[in-house]
């Protein structure tokens, strides 16, 4: 991953509740086992017209729209699904930071770990954003700072594990494999002190 | 030790690390479930870094995503919805081989739904942390377990290291009290809970079912409620293993055997929560409330009692999902046409769930225009429902009886309805699209899908059956 120190756009809304993961990219195409090229697929059934043009309803299609790689979306974005195949495709398709007033446990875990920043933001602070989008802002990461054109701050929060990772580019599995000693010693400890199964013969 | 709830014991049992202020706990996993669709990519990644898999004998895999349910053809061939599906099931087989990963593929008795086949085994046990890349995983918490879906880099994680980076989450008590009226069942309550408390209300939190209701229900009961937890938010539920629980596992080929067993049922009893332990947050529900309950939104947070009218739209949010719908706030959902019934998912595709599907079916036929798919959740509840003649009570009824799978829960397998068509299912999700481009979904029991079927239009199960009598 590559360190992600800021990101700084105008953005665009979704004003919509309940974002759900099939609607950030449809199961049918999850049958790929790459992760690159999934952006065409992001939001498909909601982007493209039946003819398979652009459906000029759909918000991120506007003129206004295009080249914002921040998005303000209702509450209860990513819900659903745990497919990683969702922040996959929306980085692919150029986003870059989700802002909600709530987001999904899973899909906010898969965010993170692939350098798309998922921010919670309190009630009104996330309404300002939903009602006056095109605005210029600038996430700060070590600060965790959403800075607005007018000069005014919103503070949100971000595990500090996971701000590290996203600052230095930190590979978690490679922090993982750093404990192997522990989880060596964690498995002689489990089986003297609790009931464990061996799942196959 | 203070009062500890069963989520505490098994999270304290599972610590290779505790977390800190600046990093996450490292909780070692003891079961780790693996399928075709969200593996491929985590697989690639441990290719290029050189990387073992720690235990492959503690990962099973399954194909059941994007498998056909229909046989092979004339060819030979499986008609598999595409070259991708197909690619994606033969990568799946390729890594387990070169892993030394055990696959239950085409030629086991346990492929199915990676939900359905770990509680068959009995591979699923009490006091285990549990993952899947799979959001569903949560069904595995009816054993007492803490099992929850994962992305693909945590599946990479898992496959590495045994372990995941965690916070520990919060606690949230469900006490559903009281006994269910007759003919209402686990997914009537699941979807009245979701209605109580929202799509977003477990969102941070695992949830733990308890009271004289959950107590009362049967293990397929238990996994079809804890099935659905995630769709209340919560990435996992469970409820405190007992008897109930110890009569289903006890000879299952996995679980544990002879002095193994009765040392395995001692410390799994240790794991209920103790009394007095505090939740974070904490609903009380009385089971009596509970009707037949269905959806008619676009999540399964937009529920109603089968037989009360649509709710109006409180908001421009509800608004929009009832014209994807094509209802109206204030109109009767029973009456409506039905194009499409399933019965299947990991939600209700178990043994129990096709009875009370054929039990409506028997000596009815599937009226005139609707489509009706059964689809069993493993191999074995196939062959175990062939044995007791229910494929012909659906054949005989109209209703296709097929291969185990996901099938139309996602569509991923070519089991897609067309767009604009209602359907009446069993699976977990009512998203936009879940089922196909437009398709319009509305979630059930297998009773009152069943009912649906027949009957051709949404029905009142009580009261449609009582006449029909
Ligand atoms: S049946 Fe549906 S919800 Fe369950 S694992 Fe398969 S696709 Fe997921």
């Amino acid at each position: 991953m590559k360190p992600l120190t800021e990101v700084r756009s105008r953005t665009a809304a979704l004003p919509f509740e309940n974002i759900d993961t099939d609607r950030i990219i449809p199961a049918r195409f999850l049958t790929t086992t790459q992760r690159a090229g999934l952006g065409r697929h992001a939001f498909n059934d909601w982007r493209y017209a039946a003819d398979g043009g652009d459906n000029p309803e759909f918000p991120l299609n506007r003129p206004e729209a295009q080249g914002c790689a921040i998005v303000v979306a209702g509450r209860n974005f990513g819900c659903g699904s745990s497919r990683e195949h969702a922040p996959w495709a929306l980085l692919d398709y150029g986003i870059q930071a989700v802002i909600s007033s709530e987001i999904a446990d899973i899909f906010r875990s898969n965010a993170l770990k692939n350098g798309l920043l998922a921010i919670v933001l309190p009630e009104a602070e996330h309404r300002e954003l939903l009602d006056h989008p095109g605005q210029e802002l600038v996430i700060d990461v070590a600060a965790r700072t959403i800075t607005l054109a007018d000069g005014r701050a919103f503070a949100f929060a971000l595990d500090g594990f996971a701000r590290h990772c996203l600052l230095n580019g930190v590979d978690q599995l490679g922090f993982l494999l750093d404990a192997g000693a522990e989880i060596d010693a964690y498995e002689q400890r489990a089986q003297d002190t609790r009931y464990t199964v061996e799942t196959a013969a | 030790m203070s009062a500890r709830t069963i989520i505490d014991k098994i999270w304290d049992a599972h610590l290779v690390r505790a977390e800190t202020a600046d990093t996450p706990g490292i909780l070692y996993i003891d079961l780790h479930l693996i399928h075709e669709v969200t593996t491929p990519q985590a697989f690639t990644e441990l290719r290029e870094r050189g990387l073992p898999v720690r235990r492959p004998d503690r990962v099973l895999a399954t194909l059941d995503h994007s498998t056909p349910t229909l046989p092979p053809g004339p060819d030979g061939k499986r008609p598999y919805a595409s070259a991708d599906a197909e690619n994606q099931v033969r990568q799946l087989e390729a890594n387990c081989r070169e892993f030394g990963i055990e696959l239950n593929g085409w030629d086991s008795d346990h492929r199915g739904i990676v939900h359905v086949m770990g509680p068959e085994y009995g591979a699923t046990q009490p006091g285990m942390t549990i993952v899947c890349g799979d959001s569903h995983t949560a069904t595995h918490g009816a054993f007492g377990a803490l099992a929850f879906g994962i992305g693909t880099t945590e599946v990479g994680h898992v496959l590495a290291t045994q372990c995941l980076l965690q916070r520990k989450p919060k606690t949230f008590a469900i006490h559903v009290d009281g006994r269910l009226r007759p003919g209402v069942g686990a997914k009537d309550l699941i979807l009245h809970v979701i209605g109580i408390i929202g799509v977003g209300g477990g969102t941070g939190h695992v949830l733990e079912y308890r009271g004289s209701a959950i107590e009362a229900l049967s293990m397929e009961e238990r996994m079809t409620v804890c099935n659905m937890s995630i769709e209340a938010g919560a990435r996992a539920g469970l409820i405190a293993p007992d008897d109930t629980t110890f009569a289903f596992l006890e000879g299952r080929e996995r679980a544990p055997k002879g002095a193994d067993w009765n040392r395995a049922v001692t410390y799994w009893r240790s794991l209920a929560s103790d009394p007095g332990a505090a939740y974070d947050s904490e609903v009380h529900i009385d089971a009596a409330d509970i009707g037949p309950t269905i959806t008619y939104g676009t999540h399964p947070g937009m529920v109603t009692p089968i037989s009360a009218a649509i709710p109006a739209a409180r908001d421009d949010q509800e608004a929009k999902a009832l014209a994807y719908m094509r209802f109206t706030g204030g109109q009767a959902l029973t009456g409506e046409a039905v194009d499409v019934v399933f019965v299947g998912s990991c939600t209700n595709s178990r043994l129990s769930d096709l009875r009370e599907a054929a039990d409506v079916l028997r000596g009815r036929r599937v009226a005139d225009g609707v489509r009706m798919l059964v689809v069993p959740g493993s191999v074995l509840i196939k062959r175990e429902a062939e044995a007791e003649g229910l494929d012909a009570v659906f054949t005989a009824a109209g209703a296709e009886w097929r291969d185990a799978g996901c099938s139309m829960c996602i569509g991923m397998n070519g089991d897609i309805a067309r767009p604009g068509q209602l359907v009446v299912s069993t699976s977990n999700r009512n998203f936009e699209g879940r089922q196909g481009p437009g398709v319009r979904t509305v979630l059930a029991s297998p009773r009152v899908a069943a009912v649906a079927a027949v009957a051709g239009r949404i029905a009142d199960p009580d009261a449609f059956l009582e006449h029909a009598a």
